[in-house]
């Protein structure tokens, strides 16, 4: 089954993300293309090119890739999909943005948040914000999915793969990009990171985060927060970790202050190792962390931070 | 302008969803449902639109079973003027519904289609983004802000990377994200009220679209199970049982 895989990228580092997309793309079959868009690219598509498997890179190198509008994408992949069987993209923003749009151009069922790929159509998916797992076949002609990074092994790099400049066929896009603001931090991407600590309500304000961001700060950790911690406005929207934020699965995870809520959960508990602190024993956190500490966060995270030392 | 919200039922977002014996999907038997939570918040920016005087009518229009009526009735006492529901037993999927919420969209003609970015059963987080292709109109998701000028819509985007704002000209589909608004609470005389608003029954077969299933569900599985570990006592006992699992040096 012959698969492309969009790449994902910010203008300078091809996430990993990309590089488990790619593995889930194995998993389907082969041959696997990556294709890589935006504006000088060049260097991206390079990167695509090392991954382990892949056959070729298709680089579409454009000014209206950068930021990926979803009319845009779709403008583009549609017609480069007469030569593939599948289409697979990371359930990232921009993934979980354009994927079903192109979908519905094709009439083809999309498939969203695949982890796990038991049979040649056939794919798992987390449905009821993780509480039920739910396993489809596809029966139409094209697969067009996107894959939950944290439930695949990154490919590995390999001999590089050749790099084909794509000619960009004309479109209209009514749709313009006014600007963005980004966070800028120089912590690890929380979505990829091998460690992450997290703050939850209990944090009590914004500044009351530093303390969070001086643990993560101590172990080389991503900082992430509850939904409530993000609503009461104690961190950036996009440090949210759960059903509809970011999904992660660290080596750690560190919940302070999170009291545990479905959706939270749904979003972490695939880490390897999960630490709980609250001063709640009776928080659903603690039903699923390996280690708990019942404690005031406020003694026991500067406790822990200076402990690490 | 007329504005028209899609709005499903589902799950109630505090029940816990239990997957049934016999692995065929989740036991919603005498479980609490409610309207999704996404699409409530699209109503309420429908109906501060309206408020403003930005939009002039809304029209909310759910596809399911006659239950379905409640979630509309939800919608009617937040302050939306008139419902349509399209009746349909059947779990429709993602592609289904783009295709029926398309045709009650072309009869309707609304300037603006204000929606939740995912329903909180399926997940799919899809409909919105199939609806703006099918329609041929602009599509703007996981909106944190709208603001309307004119003729276009600028809309501030949740992205992984922070916030990004688009500006679209309308008619087009704007999905809302968790922090586009906090919903009210529907008043008494308000739900009195919308129980005299008008409901609009419909069937699928009225809109003559294919809404033939393309995934077979093969089966549906509780996720593997996570067992709580232990409590340690102090900060001391963390760090060593940290240094022992190998995630700390």
């Amino acid at each position: 089954m012959s698969v492309l895989v969009f790449a994902e990228h910010d203008g300078a580092v091809l996430k990993d993300a990309t590089h488990k997309t790619v593995a889930a793309a194995l998993a389907l079959g082969g041959p696997v293309d990556v294709l890589v868009a935006g504006a000088n690219a060049g260097p991206i598509a390079a990167l695509a090119a090392a991954i382990e498997g892949v056959r070729k890179v298709l680089l579409a190198d454009s000014q209206a890739f950068s930021p990926p509008i979803a009319e845009a994408l779709s403008a583009l992949i549609v017609p480069l999909m007469a030569d593939y069987d599948a289409l697979l993209a990371p359930a990232t923003a921009t993934g979980k943005n354009f994927i079903p749009r192109v979908a519905a151009l094709l009439d083809v069922s999309p498939v969203s948040e695949i982890i796990a790929i038991p049979g040649p159509k056939t794919f798992q998916r987390p449905i009821y914000a993780g509480n039920a797992i739910e396993t489809v076949e596809s029966m139409d002609a094209k697969i067009i999915a996107t894959v939950r990074p944290t439930a695949f092994k990154a490919a590995g790099t390999s001999e590089n793969a050749p790099i084909e400049n794509l000619a960009i066929p004309a479109f209209n896009v009514a749709t313009q990009f006014v600007g963005e603001e980004l966070s800028k931090s120089d912590r690890p991407e929380l979505a990829s990171a091998k460690r992450v600590v997290s703050g939850g309500r209990a944090m009590g304000s914004a500044e009351n985060f530093a303390l969070i961001e001086a643990l993560a700060d101590r172990i080389g950790a991503a900082v992430g927060a509850s939904r409530a911690a993000v609503d009461a406005g104690y961190a950036p929207n996009d440090y949210q970790v759960g059903q509809t934020g970011k999904v992660v699965a660290p080596e750690l995870y560190v919940a302070i202050g999170i009291s545990g809520a479905i959706q939270h959960l749904a979003g972490m508990k695939d880490s390897r190792v999960i630490v709980a602190i609250n001063k709640d024993a009776d928080a659903p956190i603690f039903q699923i962390a390996d280690f708990g500490l019942v404690a005031d966060l406020f003694s026991a995270v500067p406790e822990l931070t200076r402990s690490l030392d | 302008m007329k504005v028209l919200v899609p709005v499903k039922r589902v799950i109630d977002y505090n029940v816990k969803a239990r997957v049934k014996s016999d692995e065929t999907g989740v036991d919603l038997a005498n479980v609490k449902m409610s309207i999704n939570p996404f699409c409530e918040i699209a109503v309420e920016e429908a109906v501060r639109m309206k408020e403003k005087g930005l939009a002039s009518e809304i029209v909310a229009v759910s596809i399911g079973p006659a239950q379905a009526q409640e979630t509309l009735r939800n919608a009617l006492a937040m302050g939306a003027d008139r419902g349509i529901l399209i009746e349909s037993d059947m779990d429709l999927e993602p592609l289904a519904v783009a295709k029926l919420l398309k045709a009650a969209i072309l009869a309707e003609s609304p300037g603006l289609v204000i929606m939740g970015k995912q329903a909180i059963d399926g997940d799919n987080n899809a409909v919105g983004q199939m609806l703006s292709a099918l329609l041929g109109w602009p599509q703007a998701t996981f909106a944190s802000r709208i603001e309307v000028q004119g003729e276009r819509a600028m809309v501030t985007r949740e992205v992984d990377g922070g916030l990004q704002t688009l500006s679209v000209p309308m008619p087009a589909i704007i999905t809302a994200d968790l922090r586009l608004n906090e919903p009210r609470y529907a008043s008494l005389p308000n739900i009195m009220k919308a129980r005299k608003k008008p409901i609009d029954m419909k069937k699928t077969a009225d809109y003559g679209v294919d809404l033939a299933p393309r995934l077979k569900v093969l089966k549906v599985t509780e996720p593997p199970g996570r067992k709580a570990g232990i409590k340690v006592e102090s900060v001391e006992a963390l760090v060593q049982q940290l240094k022992t699992a190998g995630v700390i040096g």
